[in-house]
């Protein structure tokens, strides 16, 4: 299952990466969170500050493997409160492996084995005490296929205030089912069939509904692996103000394939490649100009 | 790689839907093949039981003008239930028909007349007078069940008259056959439904006995394993694939619940006798250690089936469940178990079904017993509706053929109704995803 190395001095292993301008700091000791803060801002293997003001999630050192496969190879990234990161990069580069990292999402899977240093609010998401129901409900996540329960559209997005004691009565709980599915842009399609299942609906009002349940549980940090691959243009732009909104309170990670789309939503953008994180920045930097070879290749389309 | 020109791809695609659909036009027959041949079997077998069988749905019944004399039943006058109940119903019987054929007067010819009625009448008088003592001394026409070979004969499956071969012929003799055409043509012989076989228990006489005592047996039993095999069984089947965590222990538990299900049912049995009856002292010939082992047998079946059940819910849901702050409890219970329950349920059925139909393990746990009495609870000595049919079929009285296809028929109808629950219950409670 899961191995947790709870060494404070723990040495992961390190594979360099190769920035372009050989800016890397040398391996060395790994970047723990109690670092002085100027060793803290840079990952040797990572081109950019991966750290943020306010950081809510602060990862140092991850590591994933699926038996085998070494799917995530020692990142470090922060995510901030009112900041929306954006995690690009290819196929299989662990985009979702990282953010199901942040929710303990990756412990459903048998041969997933998580190290390193993962932190909500300073706390360690790793740690043998931390509750994983509460973790989920602080960190919500949106996954890559939509997957609403196979229940009415209304119980979709009402389980998860329900089983948290949100609402104290059916009309409270009537407002967050009918709030919700407003800010996801739904709630014009379905708000005269809430009793039918809503695994009737399209795939991308499907994706929305699984939005709605999502936010209808005010998570802190809200996890979303391609929330827009499935929708169209319209729905896909009441998303994005869904998330700018959202940003000014939490902290979202977004993973999408659409360069304009994290162009639009994000303010720091992380690339990810062969399960490293190559470069981060602010976002208007990694598209204009971004300092590491790789990521200049993919975000001008020439990766491949 | 050569491209192949557009007239060459159509060409090679047409060659290979040609095999294909001869291939597929194969299948298909030899599918109708064996639908036909199962469908066949199974119409002859119908039709055999039905054949069989269906004759003792009906009962041919004697009407008898029976004076409740007295000076027979209560030769002292002391008009008490003791004296009245265990009187000679028997003579008034006898009286009765003597008087309605004079003409039997040796010994043999009377034993033969009497032999028309059944044994059972008399108990039927008796009940008649125990619930209404003012009937003593008074005269009433009853309709008392005939003598099984009277059965056999009215109901056109004995030899005709006395002209079959030898054993056959003397089954009835030639004066019976007259007496019982007189009966007829008098309008006093009728064949009606038999509620006996229905009401009754087990008897000596295959006119008496019915299948209510089995049938009894048989739902206790099925009350038994069903409210202790179906919680267990799915509880074990969740707690092994949702919280146990893989080890060799949880391996080891696997493997002999696959096992299990493959040990043949008359160990169970075995396992019964030495375990509850000899170990805990628990009755013999009772429903409840019945159940108790058919809940061993049915368990591992129910367990497999909940599992494949759980298996086949999909990953998504229950990612869905803990991704909004689900606890593993609340996933299994709020969204993996509606979704499985279907499949648990047709598996408990069918796993009910093999256990309504089972009778080696009974065997070995004394279920096989002679009992009249239908059981009164699940602690009470009883027979269970296969090990009846058993019982019957080894039975010498011609009766009782028909009664164990009519006991089979019963037992077939059960299990249909159990299988169209299971049907029901899937199409009620499935839902797409
Ligand atoms: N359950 C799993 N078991 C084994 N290997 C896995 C599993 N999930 C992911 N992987 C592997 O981990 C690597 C990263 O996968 P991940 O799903 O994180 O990619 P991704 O960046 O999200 O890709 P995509 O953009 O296609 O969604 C891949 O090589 C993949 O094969
Ligand atoms: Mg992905």
């Amino acid at each position: 299952m899961l191995l947790m190395d709870k060494e404070p001095g723990f040495v992961p292993m390190r594979e360099r990466g190769e920035p372009k301008d050989g800016a890397g700091k040398p391996a060395g000791k790994a970047p723990a969170i109690a670092d002085a803060a100027e060793t803290d801002r840079i990952a040797p293997e990572t081109v950019g500050d991966i750290t943020s003001k306010n950081a809510v999630i602060k990862v140092r050192g991850g590591n994933v493997h699926y038996g085998d496969t070494h799917a995530l190879r020692n990142i470090s990234l922060d995510v901030g409160r009112n900041e929306v990161v954006a995690l690009i990069g290819p196929s299989g580069c662990g985009k979702s492996t990282f953010i199901r990292c942040l929710n303990r999402m990756n412990d459903t899977i048998e041969s997933a084995r998580v190290t390193g240093d993962f932190r909500l609010d300073g706390t360690d998401i790793y740690a043998r005490d931390t509750d994983v129901v509460l973790l989920r409900a602080r960190v919500g996540m949106v996954f890559q296929k939509p997957n609403p329960f196979p229940k009415s559209i209304y119980e979709n997005v009402a389980y998860g205030p329900r089983i948290h004691g949100l609402a104290s009565n059916r009309a409270e709980l009537d407002d967050i089912v009918y709030g919700s599915l407003e800010r996801a842009g739904l709630v014009n399609e379905v708000k005269d069939r809430l009793d039918e299942p809503g695994t009737g609906l399209s795939g991308g009002q499907q994706q929305r509904l699984c939005i709605a349940r999502t936010i209808a549980v005010n998570p802190e940090v809200i996890l979303m692996d391609e929330p827009c691959s499935a929708l169209d243009p319209i729905a896909t732009a009441r998303i994005e103000d869904l998330i700018d909104e959202l940003s000014q309170q939490y902290a979202i990670a977004i993973v999408t394939h659409s360069m304009q789309q994290a162009a639009r939503v994000s303010n720091r953008t992380a690339y990810f490649h062969l399960g490293r994180l190559v470069e981060v920045g602010p976002t208007d930097k990694i598209f204009t100009n971004p300092s590491h070879k790789l990521t200049e290749d993919y975000v001008t389309g020439r990766f491949g | 790689m050569a491209m192949l020109t557009p007239a060459e791809t159509r060409r090679r695609v047409d060659a290979s839907l040609r095999r294909r659909y001869r291939s597929e036009w194969l299948f298909r027959l030899y599918g109708l093949v064996s639908v036909l041949l199962g469908v066949g079997f199974l119409l002859v077998l119908f039709a055999t039981i039905i054949g069989n069988g269906y004759g003792a749905f009906r009962q041919v019944f004697i009407q008898l003008e029976v004076q409740f004399d007295p000076a027979v039943l209560d030769p002292e006058g002391t008009r008490q239930q003791d004296t009245l109940a265990s009187a000679d119903y028997s003579q008034l019987v006898k009286t009765s028909l003597r008087t309605l054929f004079p003409d039997a007067e040796d010994r043999t010819s009377r034993r033969e007349l009497n032999a028309l009625v059944s044994s059972g009448g008399a108990f039927n008088l008796q009940k008649m007078l125990l619930a209404d003592p003012t009937l003593l001394g008074q005269t009433r026409d009853v309709w008392l069940p005939a003598d099984d070979e009277v059965n056999v004969f009215v109901k056109g499956r004995g030899p005709a008259a006395g002209a079959g071969s030898g054993d056959e012929a003397q089954r009835l003799s030639d004066r019976q056959i007259a007496w019982i055409q007189t009966l007829e043509s008098s309008g006093k012989l009728e064949q009606r439904f038999n509620t006996i076989f229905f009401t009754a228990g087990d008897s000596r006489e295959p006119e008496l006995a019915g299948i209510w005592g089995a049938t009894k047996g048989s739902f206790f039993m099925l009350f038994v394993t069903l409210f202790l095999a179906f919680p267990l069984g799915v509880a074990a089947a969740i707690y092994l694939e949702e919280f146990a965590s893989r080890n060799w222990l949880v391996d080891v538990i696997e493997v002999n619940i696959n096992n299990l299900a493959a040990v043949p049912s008359i160990v169970f049995g075995l396992l019964g006798l030495a375990v509850f009856i000899n170990f805990f002292g628990m009755p013999r010939s009772a429903p409840l250690v019945g159940g108790l082992v058919l809940t061993l047998m049915t368990l591992p079946v129910i367990i497999i089936a909940s599992r494949a059940a759980i298996k086949s819910v999909p990953p998504s849901v229950r990612e869905a469940a803990l991704g909004v702050g689900a606890s593993p409890m609340q996933m299994v219970f709020h969204h993996v178990l509606p979704l499985a329950l279907p499949g648990m349920m047709t598996g408990a059925i069918i796993g009910m079904a093999r256990a309504l139909g089972e009778s080696a393990p009974l065997l070995m746990i004394g279920m096989v017993a002679f009992v009249v009495e239908p059981p009164g609870g699940p602690m009470s000595p009883s027979t269970a509706l296969p090990v009846q049919i058993y019982l019957w079929a080894d039975s010498p009285e011609r009766a009782f053929v028909e009664r164990t296809s009519a006991a089979i028929m019963v037992l077939l109808a059960f299990l249909l109704v159990m299988n169209a629950a299971a049907v029901w219950l899937r199409s009620r409670f499935e839902r797409r995803w």
